[in-house]
């Protein structure tokens, strides 16, 4: 790992990237002092939209347009929308196309910087100390001469990169191999951790007070969820790009379904979609996810399903709509067999 | 193009969105690596950048539309319509209710569609909805505004008169019947099923709504060349949700407002929770610590700490929800919702004349709008005449629930004030604000008009520790931040 400060390319990017049009802007990564941006990963708009195809994520538009900004500007996403349309997937679909390891953060009530950014594993510590006898250290004791460390050699014993516990964010930051940072449902974690990311996420160090600074040898391409349970800080959300992913349209929902479900004709992927485009435009305490469309089309696959009548349709209506008063309302509205 | 981008970013915060000098300039930064001529791009690339709230989307579109508005016959357009035909075609690609689909591109450019009559449109209209050619659709919608918008040169209107107008003349919902006449006539065997029909019903709405875009588009496309973006921003800026008065809520406004009420409420009871919770650590525990240290050979090196007691805060909520606050009633009403599904002890009481304990519709129930639904159907707040009276209600509330305040209850009032000069027995809230904690007042009203014509507020207000103007989603969220 590196921890020679200013290793980290902060004289300047590659030459050939900064100036020329179609490369990294006036403010790149370099001229605010982060480590190096690296080469853009993909080559154009439409590569982006066509390799996620190529992995199995259907991206709209706007997807593939964020994305591709996300790494020419070398700027987080915060992606929110409702349960289940693709936001953790997005991460990790990215992370397949552009050949990077995921590594994920998973936030929740009471996150702290122990789990979220590193900890020094105590236990380890301590049974150090206490097994901590004369000759287990190599130490610069006189020759022949049996003594324990002292307290200070111990101290840069336990203290060492052995004893250290890296957690999500470290781990992306120190990371030499191309990395993608999901930092998931982030409107979870406290204000107080969440000024933690967003320190982070401006400097892409860490200063760890008895290692020295780790800093990133090239910035990783991070995205942030959100659920949109709480706001979250105007910092935070200026840092980063944002995109709204909403439940897809017509055209994007059937292809999903043909590109997830294996087996299915184009015809009953088809009717799967159009049938929960009409669900969806019903007043419905929980409206089906894109999750719930993909259940319901592998069911009706294992089922070998052809075409889907009202009364089959009925009998799993239950995958896809969650609450009684719903599964009674589409039944009535959408689904009377007459 | 940077000095459009500042315009337009001039027009974001005159609408109310917050944007930076940062977010400015990532917008400049975000256009150098798009494409000029790929409009859908650009406006993906400053929403990107500008726009941190799906809330603000609507705005951020409109102000778009105008600034960016598509070039006739242009280039830029041929752009556009070159991409709604790939979208075309995957519709044409599937099987379904879509029919054949026109062949060959339409005849495109301005002057493709001059000098239609009226039945050349509908036909027209109808050809490119049964084939979801959208860009005959462009074509259709150019002649229509042509020929039904009557459009004045330097009107300083937004367009939505001219809007309408076209449409109507249009008749779309005759041009939907006769759609849906086509897909049954082609229906094999015994027609459609219910299901088929509606299936079939939802698409062509959809295609609908697809044209009916079109003639918005091309409306403010003329607009813009008549008076110039700015001027026409400035007509068509609409509040944001969180900043529209709920009591002179339009139609379209109350939509808006109720699809964002739903999150709302949701956030703030899950604000009110951790603010509950908040300094979650009690006091050392001994011996889990002690439990704890075993494993690591009696030192105690994870200390750990006994759960909190949760306090148990007791909140009134007693809202007025007469005809003159009907749409603040719904908004007061999700929000006892989101309180009482954090707090345990919160009762609520809704009043007109009569006064009604509603805390039961709110308990178990997953979805504020059903208990609202259930409270204006089932509770009895009518005493004489269904007009609000303050004073009834709360001598009322006085009489059946005043012993039950303690110095721990905290009580919010929802109202006006509009006491149709009845007397205002503000003696009660007097003896509550004795009894209790605290007690609010959230009024809908704007400050200004407090006091005049039959509302009271100021002689309640003087038994208040606070009463606050709440016309808006902002000052509501405000004020329940404040309050937890
Ligand atoms: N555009 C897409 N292309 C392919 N698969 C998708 C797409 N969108 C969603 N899915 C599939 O839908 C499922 C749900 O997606 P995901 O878990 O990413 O949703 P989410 O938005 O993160 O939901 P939550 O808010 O519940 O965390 C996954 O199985 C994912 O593969
Ligand atoms: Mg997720």
């Amino acid at each position: 790992m590196s921890t020679d400060p200013g290793a980290a390319g902060a004289t300047g990017a590659a030459p050939g990237v900064v100036g020329s049009s179609g490369a990294r802007g006036a403010r790149t990564a370099a001229s605010l002092g982060l480590p190096d941006a690296g080469p853009p990963r993909f080559a154009s708009l439409d590569a982006v939209r066509q390799g996620l195809g190529g992995v199995g994520y259907l991206a709209d538009e706007s997807i593939s347009g964020v994305v591709y900004l996300a790494d020419r500007l070398s700027k987080p996403v915060l992606v929110e929308g409702p349960a289940g349309t693709g936001k953790t997937q997005l991460a990790k679909s990215v992370a397949e196309l552009a050949g990077a390891r995921l590594i994920r953060l998973q936030c929740y009530e009471g996150l702290d910087e122990s789990k979220a950014l590193y900890e020094w594993n105590y236990r380890k510590q301590l049974l150090r100390i206490q097994a901590g006898g004369p000759g287990e250290i190599e130490s610069g004791g006189r020759d022949g001469e049996r003594r324990g460390p002292t307290w200070k050699e111990l101290e840069e014993d336990i203290f060492s990169e052995e004893f250290l516990l890296a957690r999500p964010l470290l781990e992306a930051i120190r990371s030499t191999d191309p990395v993608v940072l999901l930092i998931d449902e982030v409107d979870r974690v406290e204000l107080e951790t969440e000024a933690l990311l967003l320190e982070i996420l401006s400097e892409y160090q860490v200063s760890i007070p008895e290692l020295g600074t780790v800093r990133a040898t090239r910035l990783p391409m991070v995205f942030l969820t959100s659920n949109n349970t709480r706001e979250l800080s105007e910092a935070l959300k200026r840092r980063c790009l944002y995109l709204h992913i909403d439940y897809p349209d017509l055209d994007r929902e059937r292809a999903i379904v043909r590109a997830r479900v294996p087996g299915i004709t184009e015809e009953l992927a088809d009717q799967v979609a159009r049938i929960v485009r009409s669900l969806r435009t019903l007043e419905l305490r929980k409206a089906p996810s894109v999750s719930e469309t993909l259940d319901w089309a592998r069911t009706l696959v294992i089922l070998g399903t052809e075409t889907i009548d009202a009364a089959g349709a009925r009998d799993t209506l239950h995958i896809l709509l969650k609450y009684q008063v719903d599964i009674e309302r589409a039944a009535k509205e959408l689904l009377s067999v007459s | 193009m940077l000095d459009l981008l500042s315009g337009f970013v001039t027009e974001l915060r005159r609408a109310g969105l917050p944007v930076s000098l940062t977010e400015h300039l990532d917008a400049a930064d975000a256009v150098h690596h798009i494409p000029l001529e790929d409009r859908e791009a650009l406006k993906y690339a400053l929403a990107a950048t500008l726009v941190k709230s799906s809330t603000h989307w609507r705005a951020f579109e409109t102000a778009f539309e105008v600034f960016f508005a598509v070039r006739t016959g242009g280039p830029g357009e041929a752009g556009a319509d070159a991409e709604d035909d790939e979208l075309g075609q995957d519709a044409d690609g599937a099987a379904g209710t879509g029919g054949t689909r026109g062949r060959g591109r339409s005849p495109n450019g301005a002057g493709g569609s001059e000098g239609m009559t009226p039945e050349e449109l509908a036909e027209m209209l109808f050809k490119s909805l049964l084939s979801a050619d959208a860009a005959m659709m462009n074509v259709v919608a150019r002649g229509a505004v042509d020929r039904y918008a009557g459009m004045e040169p330097g009107r300083p209107v937004g367009g939505t008169y001219y809007l309408y107008r076209t449409l109507r003349n249009l008749d779309l919902d005759a041009v939907l019947a006769k759609l849906m006449d086509q897909a049954r006539a082609g229906a094999v065997g015994a027609g459609l099923t219910d299901l088929e029909e509606r299936l079939a019903a939802d698409e062509y709405k959809a295609r609908i709504e697809k044209f009916r875009r079109a003639v918005e588009t091309e409306i403010r496309r003329r607009l813009v060349e008549d008076r110039g973006a700015e001027a026409l921003a400035r007509s068509v800026r609409k509040p944001l949700p969180e900043d529209i008065d709920v009591m002179h809520a339009t139609r379209d406004e109350l939509a808006v407002l109720h699809r964002v009420l739903h999150p709302l409420s949701r956030k703030l009871a899950v604000r009110l929770a951790r603010k509950r919770r908040h300094g979650r650590k009690g006091p050392l525990d001994f011996r889990a610590t002690m439990r704890r240290s075993l494993s690591t050979g009696g030192v105690p090196i994870e200390p750990r700490f006994r759960h909190p007691r949760p306090a148990k805060p007791e909140i009134f909520v007693i809202a007025d929800i007469s005809g003159s606050v009907a749409s603040f009633a719904r908004f007061t009403l999700h929000l006892v919702y989101a309180i009482s599904s954090q707090f345990s002890k919160v009762r609520s009481f809704v009043f007109v004349d009569g006064i009604d304990e509603v805390t039961r519709f709110f308990e178990g129930v997953a979805d504020p709008a059903e208990a609202v639904a259930r409270i204006n159907l089932e509770a009895d707040v009518i005493w004489v005449d269904g007009h609000s009276d303050y004073g009834h209600a709360l001598t009322e509330f006085h009489r059946r629930w005043g012993d039950e305040v303690t110095s721990r209850s905290s009580i919010l009032l929802l109202g006006d004030a509009r006491n149709n000069y009845h007397a205002s027995q503000s003696w009660v809230v007097e003896d509550l604000q004795r009894k209790a904690r605290h007690v609010f007042w959230l009024n809908p009203e704007p400050r200004d008009y407090w006091g005049s014509g039959d509302s009271i507020v100021g002689e309640y207000a003087a038994h208040c520790d606070d009463v606050v103007e709440c016309r808006t989603l902002r000052q509501l969220e405000h004020f329940v931040g404040n309050l937890a």
